[in-house]
């Protein structure tokens, strides 16, 4: 536990160490407009003593304070707009590393751990915990550093006036401490019952909200906001809790702090009487006393905000540090000219190990065959597009393009090589013109046209209010899974590459329609080769190769005609069409 | 924000005596100074100890005072912060509930989200703070100077020109600030939307390897972030150095003047100390309060943001703003009271046997530009099945939708039972009927909870005549545990045909009047698909059932198929009379037919 978080620690000053300028700047200023801070009571208490009563104030003395005066408070506070703008700098600096670095990461991780991973747990990773760090660490800056040295500088100026006062301010003061360290300790499991409570509020939230035309169509508003309103109850009681002890801290390090003031109260005044101490003296004593306790109050409330930091920081870190997916080999090949020749041999898979899911399969496709993958819901169909997009990599045996092992091809003219249309259509926020782009960026305002047409998306593209320039939200926003599904096909109609994976393509789209899709397909199939997921079994018909799929195997191969011969699994599904 | 505080109301005596506390321990802080002037001056200046000593004492006893208003403040403003953001939760969380489907199309889930939770939690530490701080500073910035006044009017004459000075300087960096921090909450999400795209979409991503652009996307906006983020920053860090010098420019005149009215005799040494003792007293406070700044900003930011969503107007007229022009319609109440009491059969094959009838209706989606439906004139009777079928956009789901009242038709009504959909209780409309959405979702929890949610009471014969026509009876049973298998959160865990089932098992074990498949069997197999027709067909309540679908086979044996084609209706009738007499429905089944030569 420990050793990690000073892993952590190192980490982070591994990354600030980048910006070694601005914390070595930061630094000198803290210190400069720390002694000036600190400096100013004494001048302040020298002057005091040279007002001493009726008639008897030194006017020449006070003018030439009051200049000192007037130069410290100058350089004082360039010092500390300085240093805050170097803090801020060096934070959101370090802070935009780091996003980047985790997001780039995200590029990288093997599928497995984006599949295995909720999305919002991510999500939360590259967002809130970089906040959360990013507010920690700022506050670490300004505070622990000015904090420290004001402590080390107060004791010094302190000593350097009396020593005797100077013992009853650091024999008290710790006491402060005592108290704040006391509560932090008890608080703790309320906070952590807190967030428990919290996370257990959002995840609802996020399910409910996430699902609220679902809650409204079956009218369960109201069960669902009694369900809310319990967790809500018990959130806000243990909450009250949390709070309200943790904010004891405050006013006992305050009754501490007015401890302190007393006691130099009472030993100073005894000391004006000895005549060890001059009042101006006592008057430096009495602000010292004040801002020796404050930063005490302070770094206890940076160190749990620091703490916290950390923890977020370790998160992150986690993120970055997961191990990418393999790299493509140094001496990787890049396809060159495809013509679609596809071999499986003997290849074995599973998602968790033990769970046996494909094994020894084996498919040779020369180049231009149509391969339909057709089975029952949930037999592992988009399993095999996963093992020939190399999202995962095969367990043993090997699959080879163009007799080429696709772990020894660049993953980048691997999957440029196939044209994917899913079935869960993904569109980017931007305009329709960029995501039909995406995979041609360069691509001429005709050839988009052109592929739009043949995909039959121009007309209803044509007739949104923008066109082409309309910009669509979120997960595709306002268009229907249809119309999203027509945009992806454009977007890979606009690549021809040689070979294509339709895993349940056109499924929300019209026959109509889909007929003059297949039309468009069938042409620009023609000498590539397509894997195709399918239920509608017009399109599996035309294939040359049909592998039936159940529960992860293949159970038979052959084209219709001989499938239907063996009048096995295949040929039961296929009667059952008409079977109503 | 000052809107949301009236969320606080349910706390008045809290809110109230929170700040109240925090003055009382404030003033007994003020009277510390003057102490310790009096200390200094009769103490010292009299050599008197024990006088010093009692002094001493008085100020522990203040101390102690204090410190027991503050514990009292500190727990009345945990407790109206605690209980203000419960209630603010709740009130959006309704809110949301209440949202009409159009108004959350438009409002996009991700951000309500953001907004209850993230956002939630910044204004309660916010008016915690506020009520913790927010008054307590300028209490004894005022105190202080009030108590500067007591001491000596002409010296006090400076505060009563720095206090003005730098409350503009606070307040005009804390009004300059508040837009800025917005726009970091933007940027924010910026970021936060092309990270879930980029997990949502990994796929497609690498298949068109468009991993260095993303990136490269991505690193646009977090420049942009980090820049709005420095400015922001750049803003709040004049904040320290300008009250710095203000403060400590005061002091300088406050000792010459001090000096001066010593010299000639109206105060004392103590005093001048003691006015020193003010002037630092406001520079903690003051310090404290640019530290709260940050904090009040960041909430107030959200709280606008949480404001935006309690503005969005529900969209859908509520029945007790309608009840007027319902009441007027007696004898079809009347026929209402008769239904919902129902449950037997008889009672209803004495009504009107028409079950849905759209009489002229059209439609448009809120910010499109043209009609989704024209002019939809049909009835259907109770216990038949409707067919939908039509291209892609040509507006099936749309028309289903109108028929529980997800949307208001813009134009001709929509009669369910008889009754316009515009007159009943929403829920008592809804309760009719039976909806598996195209999208299979799904929540967390076992398998029978979420067919429960169909219907809270089910017992489990209807649970089990449920999941026997859905045909999910074969997948539940193969599962560990059988119905009290868990489902992760959307159904992560089943696949596509297996959500679909349990989702269509959650509308039929309402056995509702009005079952709506919205093209709710894609993920089916041919052979399940037909099965659950035929099992459809044989229930023993006769629901009347629509079916929107892509696949002639699906609908072909409906008592009416509706053909759409680009939102108006190109053909109505059964099967046959379509298939001679509708072109575009000829089409339809001939892709789907023709080439497998039955």
């Amino acid at each position: 536990m420990r050793g990690k978080k000073t892993k952590t620690i190192r980490k982070v000053l591994h990354r600030i160490k980048k910006y070694w300028f601005y914390l070595g700047v930061s630094l000198i200023l803290t210190m400069i407009a720390v002694a000036g801070t600190l400096y100013l009571p004494i001048l302040t208490g020298k002057a005091v003593d040279h007002i001493v009563d009726k008639g008897l104030v030194d006017f020449e003395g006070l003018f030439a304070i009051f200049k000192n005066m007037l130069v410290f408070i100058a350089v004082t506070a360039l010092a500390q707009w300085l240093m805050s703008l170097c803090n801020n700098r060096m934070t959101y600096c370090v802070v935009r590393d780091i996003r980047k670095d985790a997001f780039e990461k995200l590029e990288i991780l093997p599928l497995k751990y984006v599949d295995d991973h909720p999305t919002g747990e991510i999500v939360s990773k590259v967002i809130a915990d970089v906040d959360q760090f990013a507010d920690g660490l700022l506050m670490g800056f300004t505070q622990l550093f000015s904090g420290v040295m004001t402590i080390v500088g107060t004791l010094g100026f302190m000593l350097s006036i009396h020593v005797g006062i100077t013992l009853v301010v650091v024999v008290i003061t710790p006491i402060s401490l005592f108290v704040a360290s006391f509560i932090a300790k008890k608080t703790f499991d309320m906070f952590k019952e807190q967030s428990i409570t919290r996370g257990e509020q959002t995840a609802l939230i996020d399910e409910m909200i996430g699902n609220q035309k679902v809650v409204q169509a079956f009218s369960k508003e109201e069960d669902v906001i009694e369900r809310f309103e319990e967790i809500n109850g018990r959130l806000e009681k243990c909450s009250l809790k949390a709070t309200f002890f943790s904010s004891i801290t405050n006013p006992a390090t305050r009754f501490v702090n007015s401890l302190v003031y007393t006691g130099v109260g009472i030993t100073g005044a005894f000391a004006v009487l000895k005549g060890f101490l001059t009042v101006g003296q006592l008057s430096s004593f009495l602000s010292y006393a004040n801002q020796y306790t404050k930063p005490f109050n302070e770094i206890s409330g940076v160190v749990t905000e620091l703490q916290n930091a950390l923890a977020c920081a370790a998160r992150i870190f986690e993120l970055i540090e997961e191990k990418p997916q393999v790299p493509d080999k140094k001496d990787a090949l890049v396809l060159g000219e495809v013509t679609g020749k596809v071999d499986l041999k003997d290849v074995s898979f599973s998602y968790v190990p033990g769970k046996k899911l494909i094994e020894h399969l084996n498919l040779s496709v020369k180049p231009g065959q149509r391969v339909a993958i057709v089975g029952p819901t949930g037999c592992g169909k988009t399993t095999v597009i996963n093992l020939l997009m190399r999202f995962y990599d095969v367990d043993r045996g090997a699959i080879k393009v163009m007799d080429q092992d696709i772990r020894n091809i660049t993953r980048k003219s691997l999957r440029s090589s196939y044209g994917m249309v899913l079935q869960d259509t993904w569109l980017k926020s931007g305009t329709i013109l960029e995501n039909i782009r995406m995979g041609k960026p360069d691509a001429a305002m005709e050839e988009v046209m052109e592929a739009a047409k043949a995909s039959h998306a121009h007309s209803f593209i044509k007739r949104l209010p923008k066109g082409y320039d309309t910009v669509i939200g979120e997960d595709g926003g306002s268009l229907s899974q249809g119309q999203k599904q027509l945009l992806c096909i454009a977007r890979v109609m606009l690549c021809l590459p040689p070979m294509l994976i339709l895993d349940e393509a056109t499924s929300s789209i019209d026959t109509r329609t889909e007929l003059k899709i297949q039309n468009a397909f069938a042409k620009m199939m023609k000498g590539r080769t397509s894997f195709i997921v399918a239920h509608r079994l017009s399109t599996i018909k035309e294939a040359d190769v049909i592998l039936v799929m159940k529960d992860g195997n293949i159970i038979e191969q052959g084209n219709h005609g001989e499938l239907l011969e063996k009048d096995g699994f295949y040929a039961k599904l296929y009667n059952s069409q008409f079977a109503v | 924000m000052k809107s949301l505080l009236k969320y606080l109301k349910g706390y008045k005596k809290e809110s109230i005596l929170a700040p109240l506390f925090k003055m009382l321990e404030a003033s007994f802080e003020l009277l510390v100074p003057l102490v310790m002037a009096a200390v200094i001056d009769k103490g010292i200046e009299g050599n008197n100890k024990s006088y010093i000593v009692s002094m001493c004492l008085v100020m522990i006893l203040l101390g102690l005072i204090g410190f027991v208003c503050s514990i009292t403040a500190q727990y009345f403003a945990a407790k109206a912060a605690t209980g203000f953001a419960r209630k603010l939760r709740y009130e959006m969380f309704s809110h949301i509930q209440k949202l009409s489907y159009s108004k959350l199309d438009t409002a996009g889930t991700a951000t309500l989200i953001t907004r209850m939770t993230s956002d939630v939690n910044q204004v309660q530490s916010g008016v915690n703070m506020f009520l913790r701080l927010f008054l307590r500073s300028p209490f004894i910035v005022i105190g202080a100077m009030v108590m500067a006044f007591y001491v000596d009017v002409k010296v006090a004459v400076v505060f009563a020109v720095a206090i003005p000075a730098l409350s503009l300087v606070v307040f005009g960096i804390i009004f300059a600030n508040i837009p800025l921090y917005k726009k970091v909450q933007n940027g924010l999400d910026k970021v936060l939307l092309i990270t879930r795209e980029n997990l949502n979409g990994i796929r497609v991503i690498r298949a068109f390897n468009r991993e260095a652009e993303e990136i490269e996307d991505f690193d646009e906006k977090n420049i942009a972030l980090t820049k709005i983020q420095l400015f922001a920053g750049r803003i709040s860090a004049l904040l320290n150095p300008i009250t710095y010098v203000i403060i400590n420019f005061a002091l300088v005149i406050l000792l010459y003047k001090g000096a001066v009215r010593v010299d000639t005799g109206y105060i004392t040494q103590g005093d001048v100390i003691a006015l020193i003792s003010y002037m630092s007293q406001i520079l903690i406070e003051l310090v404290k309060l640019a530290n709260l700044i940050v904090t009040l900003t960041k909430a107030a930011a959200c709280a606008s943001r949480i404001q935006g969503v309690m503005e969005i107007p529900e969209g859908m007229e509520t029945e007790g703003e309608r009840k007027e022009g319902a009441e007027k319609e007696t004898g079809e109440e009347q026929d209402e009271q008769g239904r919902t009491t129902e449950s037997s059969n008889i009672e209803e094959t004495m009504e009107n046997d028409e079950a849905v009838r759209f009489d002229h209706v059209g439609f448009t989606y809120e910010g499109a530009g043209g009609e989704v439906l024209t002019d939809m004139d049909f009835s259907v009777k109770k216990g038949e099945t409707v067919g939908i079928i039509g291209g892609t956009g040509s507006g099936k789901s749309t028309l289903v939708q109108l028929i529980p009242r997800f949307y208001d038709a813009n134009t001709g009504s929509v009669y369910v039972d008889g009754k316009e959909v515009r007159e009943y209780e929403i829920e008592e409309l809804r309760d009719k009927i039976g909806m598996v959405p195209q999208k299979a979702a799904l929540f967390k929890g076992t398998i029978r909870d979420n067919i429960l949610f169909g219907r809270k009471d089910a017992t489990d014969e209807m649970i089990e005549e449920a999941i026997d026509v859905a045909c999910a009876k074969e997948f539940i049973e193969a599962k560990e545990g059988g119905l009290s298998a868990k489902v992760e959160q959307g159904g992560r865990n089943l696949s596509g045909g297996q959500k679909q089932r349990l989702t269509i098992a959650r509308a039929l074990v309402r056995r509702p009047k009005i079952l709506i498949l919205d093209d709710s069997c894609s993920a089916l197999d041919y052979a399940t698909d037909a099965a659950l027709r035929a099992g459809i067909k044989k229930l023993s309540y006769h629901p009347t059932v629509f079916i929107v679908s892509q696949r002639t086979a699906s609908i072909q044996y409906a008592d009416k198929i509706i053909v759409l084609d680009d939102g108006e209706i190109a053909g109505m009738g059964n099967h046959e009379e379509l298939l001679k007499t509708c072109q575009v429905y000829q089409e339809i089944y001939d892709s789907q037919y023709k080439k497998e030569g039955r």
